[in-house]
C-alpha cells in the first residue's frame, strides 16, 4: 500500500562552492550548497504563539523561499519582534538582513487560526507588504505557502508558485499510483492506483482535472479524471495505442496521439471524447504534442527528418499548413513543454548518451542545456517560468528534480521508497 | 498607518480529501471509441487452434519477435513464425491477436511508445500481406513500460526490443 503522506527529501544546491546547513529546517533535510552572492538575505522571525499550533508556519515559509535558491535565511536568534514597533532596525542591518518577516498567530473559536504577517524593508525601515489570513488549523501549511508567495512576489517581482500542486507517477514494486502533492511534496494523495503502468499526466488549465495514459486495459488508453469527484472517462480508446494527452489552453480540447490510421499521429478531440479531428500528417512518428499558451501552436516530437526532433505547427492549419523544425543540434530532441508566456520551451536533448534538460528561446532559437545528469525525462515548466521540474535517476532510482530556468539552482525530490517519474507542474491556483 | 489586508484563504486541497484506489469508470464514448480489448476468455469452449499455440513442437508456440538496436523491421529468422500466425488467422476468421510492441528504456516514454508501435505495426503489416484480416489484428505499444528483462545493458535491452503476439481469449 502507498502511504497517504509521503515526505520528500529536498536537497537544494546552488552551483558553486561550500556548504551551509540550516538545522532548524532538518525535518525536510534541506541542504544548500554554495555561496550565491546574489541571494536576498531575509530574516524570518518565528511568529508570536506559532509554537502552540499543530503546524509551524515560519519554517514552511523559510523552506519555500530557500528552495528557489534566491534567498538566504538570516539567523534570528535572540530577537523576537512581532510588531513593527518592536523592530530594532540597526540590529537587522548588523545581521546582514535586507528583508525582515514578522507576524503573530491568534487562535480563534471553531479551530480557526488568524495569522498576521508583515514584510519589512530593513534599510528603508518601512513595511513592504502585509497580509491577514484566517484559516482552519488543518490549512496552516497552505496559509504558509500563501504568505511565501506574497513575500516572493514582493521581493522578486515574479509570481510565486508555492501554492501550486504537482502530479507524478509513483512506482512501488508492481504498483503504480498517479499522485498529486503540494509543490513542496507534502499532502501527497493517490488519484488512482493500478498494477499496470500509468504515464503522461497532464493538468487541465483550471487545475481541476488530470488527463493521463493508463495501461490497465492491456493497451494505452487516454483518460480524463476530475480530482474533486474522482470521476473519470476514457477520452481516447480507439483501436491501437492512445497516448500523449495535452490540453488546449481553454480546457475544452485535448491533443492526443493515435495509431489507428497508421504511424503515431496527432489528433484533436473534445474533452468529452467527441469531435475527433486529425491534426498531423506524416508517414512517421508525430507525438508529445504541447499547446502554446495562446492556443495557436503545437510543439511536438517527430522523426520525419530521420531522427526525433522538435517541430511546431499551427493548430488552425489554414494559417500555416507546414510544420517548422525547431531543433537542429544533435540527433535526439524530445518532450517539448512551453513556458507560461510562450516565449521559450523546455525539452530533453541527448548528447553522448546523456539525456539532459534544455531550454530553447523561440525568438532567437538559442538553446541552453541546464543539467548534467544522465537520464533526465519529462521536463515541465513551473507556471511562473522560473523552475523546471523533471524526472531523473540517482543510483538506479527514479527521483524528481527541479532546476531554475537559468540553470543556477537545483533541488532533488525523492520518496523514501519507490521510483517517482512523469512529473507535471500544475497551474496557478485561481486566486492568482 | 499600517494596514493589514484581510483575505480568507481558499481551500485548495478539498479535492483530495480521501484516498481512493479504483475510480468509477464512466466511458462516455465506448460506442465511437472502441473499448474492446478483453483479453480474458469469452466463456465458451476454447477453439481447436489453442492446442497448436501451446504445443512446444509447433512454431506457433513462438510468440516474440526480437529486434536489433534502433531497428523496426522483422528479421529473417522470425519471418516463418510470423507467417505461420498469419496463416492461422487466415484459416480461423474468429481468431484475433493483439501485437504488443516494446522498446528498451532509454529516452522519452512517449517517444518509446511510438517506437514500440512501429514494431507492432511492422508485424501487423507482414501478417496482413499474408492474408490475415484487418479486424483480426490490433497493433498496440507498451513502449518501455513492460520490460521483460530488468536492468540496463545490452543483454537486458535486447530482450526488451520485441513484439509479442497475444491471442484474444488466451
Amino acid at each position: 500500500m502507498f502511504p497517504d503522506r509521503i515526505k520528500f527529501l529536498f536537497c537544494a544546491l546552488i552551483l558553486s562552492c561550500g556548504w551551509i546547513s540550516f538545522p532548524s529546517l532538518a525535518q525536510l533535510n534541506i541542504e544548500i550548497f554554495g555561496g550565491g552572492a546574489a541571494r536576498i538575505p531575509i530574516a524570518i522571525v518565528p511568529f508570536a504563539d506559532e509554537n502552540r499550533l499543530q503546524q509551524n508556519i515560519t519554517s514552511v515559509i523559510g523552506a519555500d523561499l530557500q528552495r528557489t535558491g534566491l534567498f538566504k535565511l538570516v539567523d534570528t536568534s535572540g530577537a523576537s519582534p512581532h510588531a513593527p514597533a518592536d523592530v530594532v532596525f540597526p540590529d537587522w542591518v548588523n545581521r546582514g538582513a535586507s528583508a525582515l518577516v514578522i507576524g503573530r498567530t491568534v487562535a480563534m473559536p471553531g479551530d480557526q487560526v488568524e495569522i498576521q504577517f508583515r514584510l519589512m524593508d530593513v534599510s528603508k525601515k518601512t513595511q513592504l507588504t502585509g497580509l491577514g489570513i484566517t484559516v482552519p488549523s488543518s490549512q496552516l501549511r497552505s496559509a504558509a505557502h500563501r504568505i511565501a508567495d506574497v513575500i516572493y512576489e514582493a521581493l522578486t517581482g515574479d509570481v510565486g508558485v508555492f501554492s501550486t500542486r504537482i502530479a507524478y507517477v509513483l512506482k512501488q514494486g508492481n504498483k503504480y499510483a498517479l499522485q498529486v502533492a503540494d509543490a513542496d511534496g507534502y499532502n501527497a494523495q493517490s488519484i488512482i492506483e493500478y498494477n499496470e503502468p500509468i504515464i503522461s499526466p497532464a493538468w487541465s488549465p483550471d487545475g481541476n482535472r488530470l488527463a493521463y495514459v493508463s495501461f490497465e486495459n492491456k493497451k494505452p488508453v487516454v483518460y480524463v479524471q476530475t480530482l474533486a469527484t474522482r470521476q473519470r472517462h476514457a477520452v481516447a480508446n480507439f483501436k491501437g495505442s492512445n497516448s500523449a494527452p495535452a490540453w488546449s489552453p481553454d480546457g475544452n480540447r485535448l491533443a492526443v496521439v493515435l495509431t489507428g490510421q497508421g504511424g503515431s499521429q496527432i489528433f484533436l478531440i473534445n474533452a468529452d471524447g467527441s469531435g475527433l479531428q486529425r491534426l498531423s500528417r506524416s508517414s512517421g512518428i508525430d507525438t508529445e504534442p504541447n499547446f502554446s499558451p495562446d492556443g495557436r501552436y503545437i510543439l511536438f516530437t517527430s522523426d520525419r527528418g530521420g531522427s526525433p526532433q522538435i517541430y511546431r505547427m499551427a493548430v488552425t492549419q489554414s494559417e500555416n499548413p507546414n510544420a517548422e523544425r525547431m531543433t537542429f543540434e544533435g540527433s535526439y530532441n524530445v518532450s517539448p513543454d512551453y513556458s507560461h508566456n510562450g516565449k521559450s520551451y523546455t525539452f530533453i536533448h541527448r548528447n553522448n548518451n546523456q539525456f539532459n534538460v534544455a531550454v530553447q528561446e523561440i525568438g532567437s532559437r538559442q538553446v541552453q542545456i541546464l543539467t548534467n545528469s544522465k537520464f533526465d525525462e519529462s521536463p515541465s515548466f513551473a507556471p511562473n517560468g522560473k523552475m523546471i521540474l523533471y524526472a531523473t535517476e540517482i543510483n538506479g532510482r527514479g527521483i524528481l528534480s527541479a532546476v531554475s530556468s537559468d540553470g543556477q539552482t537545483k533541488q532533488h525530490l525523492s520518496v523514501q521508497s519507490g521510483d517517482i517519474r512523469e512529473p507535471a507542474w500544475g497551474p496557478l491556483p485561481k486566486w492568482k | 498607518m499600517k494596514k493589514l489586508l484581510s483575505v480568507s484563504l481558499i481551500v485548495l486541497l478539498s479535492a483530495c480529501a480521501s484516498q481512493t484506489t479504483q475510480p468509477e469508470v464512466d466511458d462516455l464514448n465506448s460506442g465511437s471509441n472502441m473499448g474492446n480489448t478483453n483479453l480474458s476468455g469469452s466463456g465458451s469452449g476454447r477453439p481447436g487452434y489453442f492446442n497448436q499455440l501451446q504445443d512446444p513442437n509447433s512454431i506457433l508456440s513462438q510468440r516474440s519477435v526480437y529486434y536489433d538496436f534502433d531497428s523496426y523491421s522483422v528479421k529473417g529468422e522470425y519471418r516463418e513464425m510470423v507467417l505461420a500466425h498469419a496463416k492461422l488467422l487466415r484459416d480461423n476468421p474468429d481468431a484475433s491477436v493483439i501485437l504488443q510492441g516494446n522498446t528498451d528504456d532509454r529516452g522519452s516514454r512517449e517517444y518509446n511508445l511510438a517506437l514500440g508501435q512501429r514494431r507492432a505495426d511492422g508485424v501487423r503489416n507482414m501478417m496482413a500481406l499474408a492474408g490475415a484480416g484487418d479486424s483480426q489484428i490490433e497493433a498496440v505499444s507498451f513502449g518501455e513500460e513492460k520490460p521483460r528483462a530488468l536492468g540496463s545493458g545490452e543483454s537486458a535491452w535486447s530482450q526488451n526490443r520485441r513484439t509479442d503476439i497475444v491471442y484474444r481469449g488466451e
